[in-house]
This record gives C-alpha cells, sequence and structure tokens, in this order.
C-alpha cells in the first residue's frame, strides 16, 4: 500500500471531477461533486487508516523530479494527516450545503473541487516551490467563489481577499528563492532540519510571517475575513473558517517554527502582543455585532490568536493544544456557518434581530445550534474544551499574564456565544415568518450529525486525533528547545516540610 | 572570410527580403481582396518557414566565431535564433488576425503583410548585430516598416495620430541613440561590440559612460520603459489592433535582445556601470506600469501599461547581469508574447452585432455568461499575467525573480514581487467586470477562426499545460544566455 501513490490521487480525483462538472448540466454537477468528494474522503479514511502512528515521521511520500529544481513531492506527516481529514470531512458536507445554490451551478461546484486540490495540495507538498503554487493558486477559486455567489457586497470583499493576501504571500516567495538557494534544497524536511544563521532568518521570518499571519488571520490584519466571510455562499464560509484559516496556522507549525527556531523566539513578544490584542478586541467587536456570519468571523479571529499564543508557547501542550484548536474550530466554526446557512436559507438574512425563539418552531435546529454553541465556547466534553486548555496550559508555561488575558477570551467567547444563542433560539417568537420555518430537512441532518459527533468524539476521546501527531510535535518540541524562552513563573522546588511524627498516636490501626 | 558561409548564415534573412520582394510584387499587381488575402497568408507561410530556418542555429547551439558573417558585422548564433525564432512566430499570428479586420474597416491590402516581413527582416537584423552599424540599420528599417503599419488606417484619424506620434517619438529616440552611438565611437575609437568590449575593459571613460547613458535612453525608448514610455498607451490604443498586437510583441523581443546584447557583449566588464540604470528602468516600469493601469478605462491602454509593467521584468532579469538573469529573460519573453498575443486577439473578438470593436472595459461585463470561452481566455491571460501560480505567467516572473535574488538584488526584487500586487488589482478588474458582474450584452458579434484558434492556442500555453513546456523552454533559453556570455 505505500507504495501506492494515494496522495496523488486524492488530487486527481476532484481535479477530474471539477473538470466534469464544468461540462455536465447543474444537477448532474451536483450528483457529480458529492460522489467525487465522497470518493476523496473515502481515500482519506484508507489513508488514515495506512497511517503507521509511532512510524516514520514523513509516511506515503512521493518524489518525481519536474524540472528547474522542482519536483512533484509529496509526503505527510501527523499534522498534515489531520488536517488532510479535516479537508476531506468537510468538503461532502459544504457540497450538501451548496443546494440553495442556483446560478452557475457547473462553475461552483468546478471552484469547489479545484479548492479541494488545493488544499490537499498544500498540506501535502514536501517541495517548498510546489507548496507555495498551491498556497497561492487557492486563490483564484476563493475569488471567484465570493465574487460570483457571494451577498451584496461581494466585489469589495473578493478584492480584499484576494490582494491581501497576495501581498502576504508574494514576499514570502522571494524568501523561498533565497531560503532555495542557500540551503540548496527545495526539499520541506531537510530544510525543516536546516540550520539558518540567526540574522538572516529574522528577515525569514518576517517575511512568512507576513504572509501566514493575513491566512491565519491575525490582528490587524484580520479585516479581509469579517468581509469575506459575510459576503461567501455559506459553503464559501465554511471552507474559510474549516480549512483556509488553517493554513495560517499549518504554515507557522511547519515553516515559522522548525526553520526559524531563533526568529521565532525573538519574536514572540510580537505574537504574544498581537494576539492578546486579538482575543480581547475581536471578542469585544464580537459581542456588539448584529450580523450573525460576522459574529462567528470575529470569534474565530479571536480562536485563532488561541492557535497562536499555544504554537509559540514552544512547549508540547501548547503546540498539541493549538493544533487541536485547529481541528476544533474547523469543525465548530464550520457547523455554526452551517446553521446560520440553514436558517439564511430560509429567511435571507443574516440579522439577529429578525430571528428569535427558533427552539420552538425547530427544536431539533435549536438542539444542533446549542451544541456547537458550547463547542464555540469551549465546554468540557466538546473538542473546544480540549484544545484550549491545553493551548492555555501551554502558555501559562511561558507567561502567566499572557495566559491571563487570553483567558479572557474564553469568558468573553462564552459572553457572545450565549448572547448569539438566546436572541436567536430563545425568547419570544416575535417575527411571525421566522416563527413559520420549518424544522431541519433529512439533507441538514445530514450536513451537521456528522460533524456533532466528529466533536463529541474530540471532545471525550481526543487521543484518536493526537496520537498521530505525538511525534511530529515531540520532534518539533525538540527542535526548538534551543531557542526556547524562559518561563516567568520562576519555580522554585520547595523543601517538603517534616511530617509531624506520630501526630495521630491514637488513629485507627 | 567566406562569402559562402555569411550567406548561408543569413539565409533566413535572405529568404525573407527575396520572398518580401516577390509578395511585393504580387500586391502591385493584385489589388483585389482575395489577392491580399492570399498574400497575407503566404506570407505567414514565410514566417513560418524562416522561423524553422532559424531552429537549427539554436538548437546546434552554434557561438563565436562560427555566428559570425560578413566580417564580423552580423552574428547569427544562438542567442539570436531564439529572439528570432519567437519574433518570426510572432509576427506570424499577428499576420494572421489581420485580414478579418481590416476587411471590416475599409479593405486589406497586400502592403500589409509585406511591411510586417520588412519589420521583421529589421528585427532579425537588430537581434543579430555584433556593430553599432548593423544595429541601426536593423532598427530602422523595423521602425520605418512599423510607423506606416501604425498608421494603416489611413481614414481613421486615431490611426494616423498614432502613426504621427510613434514616429516622432521613434525619431526623437533614434536620436538618442545615435547621439550616443557617436559618443561611444569617439571614445573608445570602433563601432564594433568587441572592440568597444576590449576599449572598455580597464575601465569606462567619462564620454563613453555618456555614450552608454544616451544609448540605453534610445533603447528603453524602443522597449517603452519608464520614463521613456509616454508613446506606449497612445500608439496602442490608437493602432490598427492586429498592428498594437504586433507592437506589442515582436518589436518588444528585438529591442530587448538587443539590449541584452549591447548591455553583455559591448559593455560586459562595465556592468556595474549599466546595471543601475537597467535596474532604475525596470523598477520604475514595474511600479508605474502597474499603478498608472490601475485608472484605464480601455482595454487596450490597459494592455499597453501591462506590456510596461512586463517590460520592467523583463529589464529586471536583465540587471541580474548574469547568465541567469538573461536566461530568465528569455524565458520570460518566450511566455510574455503568446501571452500578450492572447490578450489583444481576445480584445479583437470583442465586437457588437456591426462589427464595430469594442474597447470599453465596461463592454465586457457579464461575458462569461455570454461568451463562455471567450472570457476563459481572458481570464487565463489576465491570471497569468498577474503571476498566479498554475497560469504559465507566474513562472516567467518566478525565474525572473529567481536570477535577480541570485545576483543579491533582494530588496529590488521584493520590491518588483510587492508591486506585482498592485498589478493584479487591475488585472483583476477586468476579470471582475467578465465574471461577476451583469451581463451587457454588448458583445455580440460573431468571431472569425483565425482568431479563435490563436486564443485557444495561447489560451492554452498560458493554462496549466504551459508547464509541460518549461525544461525545453528553460533548456533553450541556458543554451541561448550560455552563447550570449560566451561571446565575451
Amino acid at each position: 500500500m505505500t507504495d501506492f501513490p494515494i496522495l496523488s490521487l486524492m488530487l486527481l480525483v476532484p481535479l477530474v471531477a471539477g473538470v466534469i462538472c464544468l461540462l455536465v448540466s447543474a444537477q448532474a454537477a451536483r450528483t457529480v461533486a458529492l460522489i467525487a468528494t465522497l470518493i476523496v474522503f473515502v481515500l482519506g479514511v484508507v489513508l488514515w487508516m495506512n497511517f503507521d502512528v509511532g512510524g516514520a515521521q514523513w509516511q506515503f511520500q512521493e518524489n518525481i523530479p519536474l524540472f528547474a529544481g522542482f519536483s512533484w513531492a509529496l509526503g505527510i506527516d501527523g499534522i498534515a494527516l489531520t488536517l488532510i481529514m479535516l479537508s476531506v470531512f468537510l468538503m461532502p458536507i459544504c457540497i450538501l450545503a451548496s443546494q440553495s445554490i442556483e446560478k452557475r451551478v457547473g462553475e461552483y461546484m468546478a471552484a469547489f473541487l479545484l479548492m479541494e486540490v488545493l488544499m490537499i495540495g498544500v498540506f501535502a507538498a514536501q517541495d517548498l516551490f510546489l507548496f507555495y503554487i498551491f498556497f497561492e493558486a487557492g486563490l483564484i477559486p476563493m475569488y471567484l467563489i465570493i465574487g460570483i455567489w457571494g451577498g451584496a457586497d461581494r466585489i469589495y470583499a473578493s478584492y480584499k481577499f484576494f490582494l491581501y493576501t497576495l501581498l502576504g504571500s508574494i514576499v514570502m516567495l522571494i524568501a523561498m528563492i533565497w531560503m532555495a538557494q542557500t540551503a540548496g534544497t527545495t526539499d520541506i524536511p531537510t530544510l525543516m532540519q536546516y540550520d539558518f544563521p540567526p540574522e538572516a532568518q529574522t528577515w525569514l521570518w518576517l517575511a512568512f510571517f507576513a504572509s501566514f499571519a493575513v491566512k491565519m488571520p491575525m490582528w490587524p490584519v484580520h479585516t479581509w475575513l469579517p468581509d469575506a466571510h459575510v459576503q461567501a455562499p455559506t459553503a464559501g464560509s465554511v471552507i474559510l473558517a474549516g480549512v483556509l484559516l488553517k493554513m495560517g496556522g499549518y504554515g507557522f507549525i511547519r515553516f515559522s517554527l522548525p526553520m526559524f527556531p531563533e526568529a521565532s523566539a525573538q519574536f514572540a513578544w510580537l505574537i504574544y502582543a498581537l494576539s492578546m490584542i486579538a482575543v480581547v478586541v475581536t471578542s469585544l467587536i464580537a459581542l456588539v455585532q448584529n450580523d450573525m456570519k460576522k459574529l462567528i468571523a470575529y470569534s474565530s479571529v479571536a480562536h485563532m490568536a488561541i492557535v497562536t499564543l499555544g504554537l509559540f508557547a514552544f512547549n508540547v501542550q501548547g503546540l498539541e493544544g493549538s493544533m487541536v484548536v485547529m481541528l476544533s474550530h474547523g469543525l465548530v466554526s464550520g457547523a455554526l456557518f452551517l446553521c446560520v446557512g440553514i436558517i439564511y436559507d430560509r429567511l435571507h438574512t443574516r440579522e439577529i434581530d429578525r430571528y428569535g425563539g427558533l427552539s420552538i418552531n425547530m427544536p431539533k435546529y435549536a438542539l444542533f445550534f446549542l451544541l456547537f454553541t458550547m463547542a464555540s465556547i469551549g465546554l468540557p466534553g466538546t473538542s473546544g474544551f480540549v484544545g484550549e486548555l491545553l493551548s492555555l496550559m501551554g502558555i501559562y508555561q511561558v507567561s502567566s499574564w499572557v495566559a491571563l488575558v487570553a483567558g479572557t477570551g474564553v469568558i468573553l467567547g462564552a459572553g457572545y456565544m450565549l448572547y448569539l444563542y438566546r436572541r436567536v433560539a430563545f425568547g419570544d417568537q416575535k417575527n411571525a415568518d421566522a416563527a413559520a420555518m420549518p424544522d431541519l430537512s433529512l439533507r441538514e441532518w445530514a450536513m451537521l450529525a456528522p460533524i456533532t459527533a466528529a466533536v463529541l468524539w474530540m471532545g471525550v476521546y481526543p487521543e484518536t486525533f493526537m496520537a498521530p501527531m505525538r511525534g511530529d510535535i515531540a520532534a518539533l518540541d525538540a527542535r526548538l528547545a534551543r531557542a526556547k524562552p524562559a518561563g516567568d513563573a520562576n519555580l522554585t522546588l520547595g523543601s517538603p516540610k517534616q511530617l509531624e511524627e506520630h501526630a495521630h498516636e491514637g488513629g485507627a490501626h | 572570410m567566406d562569402w559562402m558561409q555569411s550567406l548561408r548564415l543569413v539565409a533566413p534573412e535572405i529568404f525573407l527580403s527575396v520572398s518580401g520582394l516577390i509578395l511585393l510584387l504580387g500586391a502591385a499587381w493584385g489589388q483585389s481582396r482575395k489577392d491580399a488575402r492570399a498574400i497575407n497568408w503566404l506570407a505567414v507561410l514565410v514566417l513560418i518557414g524562416a522561423a524553422a530556418m532559424t531552429l537549427p542555429t539554436l538548437l546546434g547551439q552554434v557561438s563565436g566565431a562560427d555566428a559570425l558573417a560578413f566580417d564580423s558585422l552580423f552574428s547569427a548564433d544562438a542567442f539570436a535564433a531564439f529572439a528570432k525564432v519567437l519574433i518570426f512566430l510572432a509576427c506570424a499570428a499577428s499576420l494572421a488576425l489581420a485580414p478579418a479586420f481590416f476587411e471590416r474597416h475599409g479593405g486589406y491590402r497586400g502592403e500589409f503583410p509585406v511591411l510586417v516581413i520588412f519589420a521583421a527582416i529589421g528585427m532579425a537584423m537588430m537581434v543579430s548585430s555584433t556593430n553599432l552599424l548593423t544595429l541601426y540599420v536593423g532598427l530602422e528599417l523595423n521602425s520605418l516598416a512599423a510607423y506606416v503599419l501604425a498608421a494603416f488606417l489611413k481614414a481613421d484619424e486615431r490611426s494616423a495620430e498614432a502613426g504621427l506620434k510613434y514616429f516622432v517619438l521613434g525619431a526623437l529616440a533614434s536620436g538618442f541613440l545615435l547621439f550616443g552611438m557617436s559618443l561611444t565611437y569617439g571614445f573608445t575609437g570602433t563601432i564594433a561590440y568587441s572592440g568597444i568590449a576590449a576599449a572598455t575593459e580597464a575601465g569606462l571613460s567619462t564620454g563613453a559612460l555618456f555614450g552608454l547613458t544616451f544609448m540605453f535612453a534610445g533603447l528603453a525608448f524602443k522597449v517603452s520603459a519608464v520614463p521613456f514610455h509616454m508613446w506606449t498607451p497612445d500608439v496602442y490604443e490608437g493602432a490598427p489592433t492586429p498592428v498594437t498586437t504586433l507592437f506589442a510583441s515582436a518589436p518588444k523581443v528585438a529591442a530587448l535582445a538587443l539590449f541584452a546584447r549591447v548591455a553583455v557583449e559591448a559593455f560586459g566588464s562595465q556592468s556595474v556601470a549599466w546595471q543601475q540604470i537597467v535596474l532604475a528602468a525596470a523598477i520604475a516600469s514595474i511600479v508605474f506600469g502597474a499603478l498608472a493601469a490601475i485608472w484605464q478605462t480601455n482595454i487596450k491602454r490597459l494592455l499597453a501599461y501591462s506590456s510596461i509593467n512586463n517590460v520592467g521584468f523583463i529589464l529586471l532579469g536583465l540587471a541580474a547581469a548574469s547568465v541567469e538573469g538573461v536566461s530568465a529573460m528569455l524565458v520570460y519573453l518566450a511566455i510574455y508574447v503568446p501571452m500578450t498575443i492572447g490578450g489583444f486577439v481576445a480584445v479583437l473578438m470583442l465586437r457588437d452585432e456591426g462589427g464595430k470593436q469594442l474597447e470599453a472595459i465596461s463592454d465586457l461585463a457579464g461575458l462569461s455568461r455570454t461568451r463562455p470561452l471567450l472570457a476563459l481566455g481572458l481570464g487565463s491571460v489576465m491570471f497569468s499575467m498577474a503571476g498566479i501560480p498554475f497560469f504559465f505567467g507566474f513562472w516567467g516572473k518566478f525565474v525572473v525573480f529567481q536570477a535577480a535574488v541570485q545576483s543579491g538584488l533582494l530588496i529590488w526584487a521584493t520590491i518588483a514581487a510587492v508591486s506585482s500586487v498592485i498589478g493584479a488589482f487591475y488585472y483583476l478588474k477586468v476579470v471582475k467586470v467578465m465574471y461577476f458582474d451583469e451581463p451587457a450584452g454588448k458583445v455580440t458579434g460573431r468571431s472569425d477562426m483565425a482568431h479563435e484558434w490563436l486564443l485557444t492556442i495561447s489560451a492554452l500555453f498560458i493554462s496549466p499545460l504551459g508547464w509541460l513546456f518549461t525544461k525545453g523552454l528553460g533548456a533553450l533559453a541556458a543554451i541561448a544566455a550560455g552563447v550570449l556570455f560566451a561571446a565575451t
């Protein structure tokens, strides 16, 4: 099985299906897209089944030299595996969520399938430039998805999305060229072990930071996200929040940290500062939103800030926690966008005030929405809790102040999410049209139920998801050890107090 | 020097000249529309034939003394061959577009293909020059033909204006060039590149530096690099679109290849002196070309600014002053030519019911729904020009950046890269109008088959399929660049 190019196959299937979608009728395109994404999901499951946990760091490697130093090099470690699983898991759900799309269905499905190719490619690429190509090419389908099928203000949002992300990543390209020439290789695993001189690292780190910070997105370059999210169609939002944002975190964990450990330590203060601001500011902004999608978009920025904090904690808890937050956020925010999409399809507004009392006429919907609200807050038993707890534990070892500020994010998160839920699901049915909305259809069940299962699974038994990446996190932690910042806790080992002997002489014998 | 040897080396040019003269006679007698068409397609065949005759020189890596003809006045080496193949094919493509266009605008004439052939001979001489005299003769042969071509629609005011503007500014540029050449001759005592190289090896005297500067200014005019670009938008907008297609492709290749040859062969030892000039022009072109295009509402003007921007990237390759740099420049050119031809063909295909050409960007609205394939073609050109990966245009930018970084031009490469984001903005604008806006329903005219074919070919070349050529293209460009540097 190991010789079988399964990763290439996972790239090929959606690509071919995408071309087919362009040629066939609308209804056929929906079917083709759904079948193709399900096939890729099955391939993903096969991939996971065959992934040797605790085995070699890089598995399923393929390497075909192409030209001019480029090579078709694919391969995954545990980190990439989990993120690929997230992508292929969300894709069929996105296709199902796109039933309300009525114009230019074939092109829409083709854009989504191309998106899937590029997402898998980003996580599987082992050649520096191959990674860049996948990373950058993702702009085109997303630009079209937002621009053609988006909401009223879609043009502005699509431009902002495209130009922001392009500006970020083009600087990274120059840095990559320099790295490839200095190190003499474009092989990512080799580069992860290569020690660049610390002075050069500073510049390289900044160039990569420009790209990943925008993608992540970190405060203050997050402003494209609320616009893009709000204007994108539901499935577009799910993919944006679920997977595209993870590319930023993946970039940090795959490039910035292992390739430039010294520079990462040098700029850790910057990450802490930006992340702390992001947690508090965007949570407060989320609190005053009237638009449901915007609220969830701002909450994404806050959650991503916890990811960056965990990553730059330089310890195992922080890194693992960040990975789990990324996976959990991919599921939960995706599900929340789906929840918004479900009622949007019925009432065609995202304004919170137009709803109210939905738990009366849509009890099943209200139940799912409640679960994802809780998962977003980080209630124990859901996936959100595991990740946030670990991340905060990780950052606490470095700085208790940062952990304190980041911790407010959880409280504020509870604030805005519960406030949202109260206004939408509880209270009086003040709008007649909202009160008349029917409950979930079978298709909507099929969208939400798998995510629910995954969220609970990850909350109750996260080991399934953490086991594959444990070795990679440990390797990364070892690599980072030399640059690790000292914690501010200054723990001193106390001397144990002598027990007073025979104090309870009269105790039971 | 053996005459037979010399004649053999210039065989493609002789073939073109003889064919051009015969076709000219044909044009003198055959005045009907059908004759003009026949002459046109014969000229296309002749140009393709000339390209085929040149190809062995490139593949055979002919260089040095083997390539010199007529007492070292002319060098038919692999570098020249690379440029010539591109030039001849670009000329052929522009000719293939012409008849359909001109027949709608007051009739086609057999002189048009003949002029293009003569321009092609001029361009071939430019890229093969090893001597200031050959350079000038080639340049003027090309320019004179080009002035007439720009004004070819005699009844059209804009075309006449474009011709006049092109002539006046082109003459000014030639004046610059001549002045620089005379200074160079005065201070080095020779007009042969090899002689100039020998005379400047020890150092550049102030006079020779002035000569170099003026020569480069003249050449910058020809490639329309900032700050000598002002004529470009006006001429591109005014000239008949098939002529604009030609101007944006073949003469750019010729002038840029000539630029590289003068820089490397004549002043190769003084690269520090010209590197700054080229770099300044390159960065200015990239930034200005990107900024000025934002406010354009006419698609031809937009493409004109985009060509300024692209020339900037090509010059950035030259500014690297290395084999890799020149090779990157050639790769970029080879991608740029089909890209720009594709762009202009798409523009040619924008016609309303009555066959009138549409040039306003707003007329493109909703093209993706009324003419999906045309929109796809133009959209590919736009994304490719913006250098977004998977489209082939990215590869050109990539190799140029690579060469620039290798030569330590890190900061300049970064500035160029960031400016390409500005460029992406206006390329996106075209895509936005075509794909996001509601259909304006203006582009309803039928397309000609030749146009459809050309657009298909160039769109396929710049699509991800183009990556299949990367290896071969890179190897050929490396041969050509290597030959150029080996000669010094």
